[in-house]
């Protein structure tokens, strides 16, 4: 008797295991009317499931059960354009890390996560836009003297472990010394303290932080870039035709001013006017 | 052996004395130190009531404590169940009589015995993908991870367990008759089980206290929703670190708690463990004992 | 395995479990020392003694190490200012050897515990009876003979502790978890290769030492 109820908890628990490791797949095979893509799903299931940041204020911060910032108020411009009310879109938390897997796995039907297009991300996944050209920046205390990555030296530096700018300060700016950790809102703290003297990733992220509420008037952003981070909308790699389908979405909002918009209601709240989207250099989806 | 009061002799006059001393001493040298902690923390405005106050509004526990209690109590519940399933599986397993199955019974604990949880379940959720063509959820590379590790510490546990029931146990059943599946079943299960209660125990509050590692795949638990998602928003990570390990330290004390008080509540006369038992063997269970466990595996 | 054939690669391999093993041996030596003087703590006539051992090992028992890691960095470092070294990665070596050993140390101090309860009662007894003060009863009667006992029980929280040594990889230190992370996420192709080489060093380094522990506990055994 036992052994049976024991049997049938294993087997109740090996087809739950399945069942959640299959769930993915069921989602995209539903194409009616030959559209395939996220422009098929949108049209047929009129929802979406996008890939945000949960931790970064201004552009992807998870504030209970809602999401704001300028990546989610351009997700649902997309969305919109794709046909998808605001209510459907399923927004999933990514980390850096796990974005491109979201993609390839299917997980998730967009990644706007302040997602820098490269060659080497490009192998996996499909980027449109980009909607923003970001750079290394650095976040300072309002009163240090650091004015740009060449005058880090001997200064502690914090950033996210493996992450593209806590690499490229490891190798372009070796004299730095390097924090790392989990997640940048552990650096911020440290950076108020005293034990860490700059903090460094995107300016825009870097931005977002100043602007908040609890460290207002204490950071500055340097302001001098060391880098180019063209943010992408992460695309499964196959799907031109989804992917050409955004640019024009993001060239209307460019357009219609609803992209200055999105800007004016999150990171532009701080007073910095909205960036002119140069939609004449949006990729060539097809051609990666 | 009941230690407080046999190692020491009923104190008398003098002991009372210095025994007083002592306490007195170290509670000063204790309380000192715990007012420089508190000064030092002033020092560094920890104490600040812009920190503090988040807690006082319903809507950060309602949007991140809770939300994130629950994400670990939802992994951690099914975890134990798999976990326990997966341990008694297997702790049969290794003592089949069949080879083909004790011996790769065998290779499966010891290897997700030996591989720490942090590398499994980032494995499972960025590797196992690739061999099974399809996504695994975040909550299931968590439940699935402490599956393995803690099931295969459980599976030793209960194998302990059994190997240390008295043989006349055994042989009384088979006398009457039982085969040795029925035995095994019947006889030496019901009674290893309750021999390594604290064990299992013990066990299951690491499995708790695990699912804090589910942070790695961004799984939404207590400690990521509590600790990095709130301090983004509110950027008190100090303050909220501090309110989430009195969470944990409640949720895991309650649970050692009713396990002790299930432990007496069942408890018939144990036989009382032998001392050794198999190659890395729990050892020492002390069932008469104060409910301690023996061989934890934090 | 193309992955492991980069010298770059197979460096910063290297460097990661080069890592945990310090962490580990540190961390197992301060832990050991802690965890005996908190079980005597808490069989000590004292009774606040006695309190302290028990509210450590609530405490430390009942927190995520992931948590107490944090606090020695944020606590100990951040706020209270005890810095342990000028170099960056030293300073976060030793705070994760603080959070290691005062974690363990409450696994130490209760298997330590268990073994006095194994020690006959008469032991003591006896030790009293010739006038051995407490102190003297403990270290020269009960805890040789309890030792003999726990040895399989700490062999088990060695190889907890060298697991969780990984942990310390949240803090900033870059430990073999890190190091695989980093490798995945740059060679997605080779993720099982990597996953397996890691996973197969813990494993050649940990089964053998539950073996070792479980045949010096049989070998020591006390027949009684």
């Amino acid at each position: 008797m036992r052994m049976k109820r024991m049997a049938a908890i294993a087997a109740v628990a090996g087809l739950a295991v399945a069942m959640a490791a299959c769930g993915g797949d069921s989602d995209e095979g539903g194409s009616g009317t030959g559209a395939s893509g996220i422009v098929g799903k949108a049209e047929n299931q009129k929802k979406l499931v996008i890939g945000v940041k949960a931790d970064q204020p201004g552009l992807g911060l998870q504030t209970g059960s809602q999401y704001e910032g300028f990546d989610i108020e351009l997700a649902k411009i997309i969305a919109k354009g794709l046909g998808v009310e605001e209510g459907n879109i399923e927004w999933k938390t990514t980390v850096s890390a796990n974005r491109e897997p979201f993609i390839e796995q299917g997980t998730v039907d967009l990644v706007l996560a302040t997602y820098t297009i490269n060659d080497e991300r490009k192998q996996k996944v499909g980027f449109a836009g980009p909607y923003y050209l970001a750079g290394q920046d650095l976040l300072v205390r309002a009163d240090s003297d650091i004015t740009g990555p060449e005058s880090l030296e001997g200064k502690t530096v914090c950033s996210a472990t493996g992450s593209t700018p806590a690499k490229r300060i490891q190798e372009d700016y070796p004299k730095a010394r390097l924090q790392q950790f989990d997640a940048y809102s552990k650096c911020l703290p440290l950076l108020e303290n005293g034990q860490v003297d700059a903090v460094t990733t995107d300016d825009i992220i870097l931005a977002g932080y100043a602007a908040q509420d609890q460290y207002a008037g204490k950071f500055k952003v340097v302001g001098k870039t060391f880098s180019d981070e063209p943010y992408g909308i992460g695309i499964s790699k196959n799907d031109t035709a989804g992917c050409e389908k955004v640019n024009e979405i993001l060239k209307a909002a460019a357009e219609d001013g609803s992209y200055k918009a999105a800007w004016d209601a999150t990171l532009g709240k701080s007073g910095t006017p909205a960036p002119e989207l140069d939609t004449t250099k949006l990729t060539h989806c097809g051609a990666a | 052996m009941s230690t407080s009061n046999v190692l020491y002799d009923h104190p008398g006059p003098r002991a009372k004395v210095r025994n007083a001393v002592l306490s007195v001493l170290f509670g000063i040298a204790l309380l000192g130190l715990l007012y420089w902690i508190y000064t030092k923390f002033d020092q560094a405005n920890q104490w600040e009531p812009r920190l503090w106050e988040p807690f006082t509004r319903s809507t950060t526990w309602t949007q991140f404590i809770l939300p994130g209690l629950w994400a670990t109590l939802k992994a951690a519940g099914v975890g134990m169940v798999l976990s326990l399933a997966f341990g008694i599986v297997f702790a049969f397993g290794r003592l089949s009589d069949r080879w083909w199955i004790s011996v790769p019974a065998g290779v499966v604990v010891e290897f997700f015995r030996a591989v720490p949880l942090l590398l499994m379940i980032f494995f499972i959720f960025y590797g196992v993908p690739f061999l099974i063509k399809g996504p695994v959820t975040a909550f299931w590379a968590v439940v699935i991870g402490l599956t393995l590790y803690n099931g295969s510490v459980l599976a030793e546990a209960f194998r302990a367990g059994i190997r240390a029931v008295p043989g006349g146990q055994s042989e009384a059943a088979y006398a009457v008759g039982m085969r040795k599946n029925q035995v095994m079943r019947l006889i030496l299960l019901p009674q290893a089980a309750r021999a390594m209660l604290p064990i299992i125990v013990s066990q299951l509050v690491v499995l708790l206290k695990d699912t804090a590692l589910g942070y790695i795949v961004a799984y939404p638990e207590l400690l990521q929703r509590g600790v990095n998602d709130l301090a983004a928003n509110y950027g008190n990570i100090i303050a909220a670190a501090m309110v989430i390990a009195v969470i944990y330290i409640v949720l895991n004390s309650l649970l050692t708690w009713f396990a002790g008080w299930l432990d007496r509540r069942t408890r018939v006369r144990a036989f009382r463990m032998p001392r050794q038992t198999g190659p890395v063997a729990a050892a020492d269970a002390t069932p008469g004992g104060d409910g301690t466990a023996v061989e934890p595996q934090g | 395995m193309h992955v492991f054939t980069d010298p770059d690669n197979f460096d910063a391999y290297v460097s990661g479990f080069l890592w945990i093993l310090k962490l580990t041996g540190a961390s197992a030596v301060c832990a050991l020392v802690i965890g005996v003087l908190l079980a005597a703590m808490r069989v000590s006539p004292v009774p606040v003694l006695r309190g302290f051992g028990a509210a450590w090992v609530n405490i430390f028992r009942n927190t995520p190490l992931t948590l107490v890691i944090f606090f020695c960095y944020f606590g100990l470092y951040a706020t209270l200012g005890l810095s342990l070294s000028q170099d960056l990665d030293l300073n976060i070596y030793w705070l994760g050897v603080i959070g290691l050993s005062t974690y363990t140390a409450a696994f130490v101090c209760e298997a330590v515990r268990s073994g006095i309860n194994t020690v006959p009662t008469g032991q003591a007894e006896a030790a009293r009876a010739i006038g051995l003060s407490f102190a003297q009863t403990l270290r020269i009667v009960v805890l040789p003979q309890a030792a003999r006992s726990v040895i399989a029980p700490l062999g088990s929280v060695l190889i907890a502790l060298c697991k969780n040594a990984t942990i310390v990889g949240t803090i900033g230190l870059l430990e073999s978890s890190n190091i695989m992370k980093d490798l995945i996420n740059s060679n997605g192709d080779a993720v099982i290769v990597i996953f397996l080489v890691f996973a197969g060093t813990f494993a050649a380094l940990l089964i053998p030492t539950g073996y070792f522990f479980g045949w010096l506990a049989n070998r020591l055994a006390v027949k009684r």
